[in-house]
């Protein structure tokens, strides 16, 4: 599956682009941890929440819980929030 | 000893200062007179560094503490005196709340602290939230010091998470007794200082003579706010503090404090972020006042920016400025950005919030700026190699 990768995160991947594995948005995150170690805790805490800054869109969709289910052809991005809140979310999801 | 900085002794090297920034790491290196200084960095830029430690038991080893805006928190390591760096495996974290309740989440790790010299290894870390955390790796794997990160009292001693200081309150100063790696103060925002003496099993508060004229209770044992704690490493006997409402000390086994800053001048007083204690003399510290009035605008009082050193434990006081920009001043140092070498001649060193790195090799007497326009400097610290 594809993940894209913020800049902010790119440190561990050195990669805009990458392929993780998993059904569920908690699989991929732990695939890509695998892969990229310590990645994960910089965008999910130890309560697995999704840090405040970071947002993660599968598709066109914003989602919020890890346990989202996934498609094979789903595509995934995680991106920095800029700055702006509520609005500039919706804004930047729109605009995929 | 090749690069070890051994508490108090006199040393002679290279000194070099690990800066940590709001955008990044830097190392200033200093030639052996400390009349050239070459930048070296930024490491991680763009990072928040909050502190970047050596260990003095290798004096190799270097632990930064580092987090961005968006990104959660961690330490990274070097061994090659900040060549190369790796992020540790397993960074400061609270364990994972069981179903239904609400976890806590680290904001951020403020100080880094090698631990006792008799135990190689050994680092603790204060964060925010206030907890204390451990490593017996040298860093690479983190766990939480249950005594304190579990105890039924701690949030009574932190203080509620809806009154937190702007910023963030958080666990600042920890200080390791020379004589017994069990014997351990603390001290954090809104809580006061504690200390243990079985390595964290359990914590006594110890603010008595502190004054906390903003708590209900002025004698509290707890909910005072020193802003920096200082064990001397020569007299362990001896600790120091700048408090939110003033500079103290206290000479055990007594375990009272005593202000000693009330002989500062009034228009100054005696509130401030930093306290330095000479390490070789233990009646002899700096501190940099600030403006603690109105809504505390946190700079030099007056737009003055002054250092005061007393050399026999706050009976006096005399102020130490030249050099410094006589007027229109408005900096701040931070708790953690001033420093001492440990050169015969005793080099001095604090960073301003305006990106400046201040020197002075005759214990403050003229200053001179060693770098200029950096970022806003979180904390400095002075090691020295060898070569």
């Amino acid at each position: 599956m594809i993940v894209r990768i913020p800049s902010q995160l790119r440190s561990y991947t050195n990669a805009a682009e990458v392929q993780a594995g998993g059904s569920t948005i908690a699989e991929i995150l732990y695939d890509l941890d695998r892969q990229y170690p310590g990645l994960r805790f910089r965008m999910i805490d130890e309560q697995d929440h999704i840090r405040e800054h970071i947002l993660i869109v599968v598709n066109k969709e914003l989602i919020s819980s890890l346990d989202r289910q996934l498609q094979p052809d789903d595509i995934i991005r995680i991106i920095g929030s800029l700055s702006g809140g509520s609005t500039c979310t919706s804004q930047i999801v729109k605009g995929l | 000893m090749s690069d070890k900085k051994k508490s108090g002794t006199p040393q002679k090297g290279k000194v070099t200062l690990l800066i940590a920034t709001r955008k990044g790491g830097f190392m200033l290196h200093s030639n052996r007179q400390r009349e050239k200084w070459t930048l070296q960095g930024p490491i991680l830029l763009g990072s928040i560094i909050n502190h970047m430690h050596l260990d003095p038991r290798d004096g190799k080893t270097i632990l930064l503490a580092a987090s961005t805006g968006h990104l959660g928190p961690t330490i990274f390591r070097s061994t090659d005196r900040g060549e190369t760096w790796s992020e540790a495996t397993k960074p400061p974290a609270f364990p994972k709340a069981i179903k239904g309740k609400k976890g806590e989440t680290i904001r951020y790790t403020f100080v880094l602290a090698p631990g006792h010299p008799s135990e190689p290894g050994i680092w603790y870390a204060g964060t925010s939230p206030a907890a204390i955390f451990r490593s017996e790796d040298n860093g690479d794997t983190w766990h939480g010091v249950a005594g304190f990160n579990k105890n039924p009292l701690r949030r009574t001693w932190i203080g509620p998470k809806e009154f937190t200081p702007p910023g963030g309150g958080g666990l600042h100063s920890i200080q390791i007794d020379p004589r017994d790696p069990n014997h351990i103060y603390i001290g954090f925002s809104l809580g006061g200082v504690f200390e243990t003496t079985d390595q964290g099993a359990t914590w006594q508060p110890l603010n008595s003579g502190c004054q906390a004229d903003f708590l209900p209770d002025p004698d509290a044992d707890f909910g005072h706010d020193p802003h920096a704690l200082r064990l001397h490493p020569a007299d362990a006997d001896v600790l120091y503090q700048q408090n939110h409402l003033g500079v103290y000390r206290m000479n055990r086994p007594n375990g009272i404090w005593e202000r000693i800053g009330v002989n500062m001048p009034e228009p100054v007083g005696d509130i401030g972020f930093p306290i330095l204690l000479h390490p070789r003399n233990p009646d002899q510290i700096w501190v940099f006042p600030m403006d603690g009035t109105d809504v505390w605008p946190r700079t030099s009082p007056g737009g003055e920016p002054a250092v005061y050193t007393t050399r026999n434990a706050g009976k006096s006081w005399k102020r130490m400025r030249k050099g410094l920009p006589p007027a229109h001043g408005y900096f701040t140092v931070k708790r953690q950005a001033m420093t001492a070498d440990l050169e015969d001649s005793l080099g001095i060193y604090f960073g301003t919030t305006g990106g400046q790195i201040w020197g002075s090799t005759n214990e403050g007497r003229r200053w001179y700026r060693l770098a200029d326009f950096l970022p806003e400097i979180l904390a400095i610290e002075a090691v020295t190699f060898q070569q």
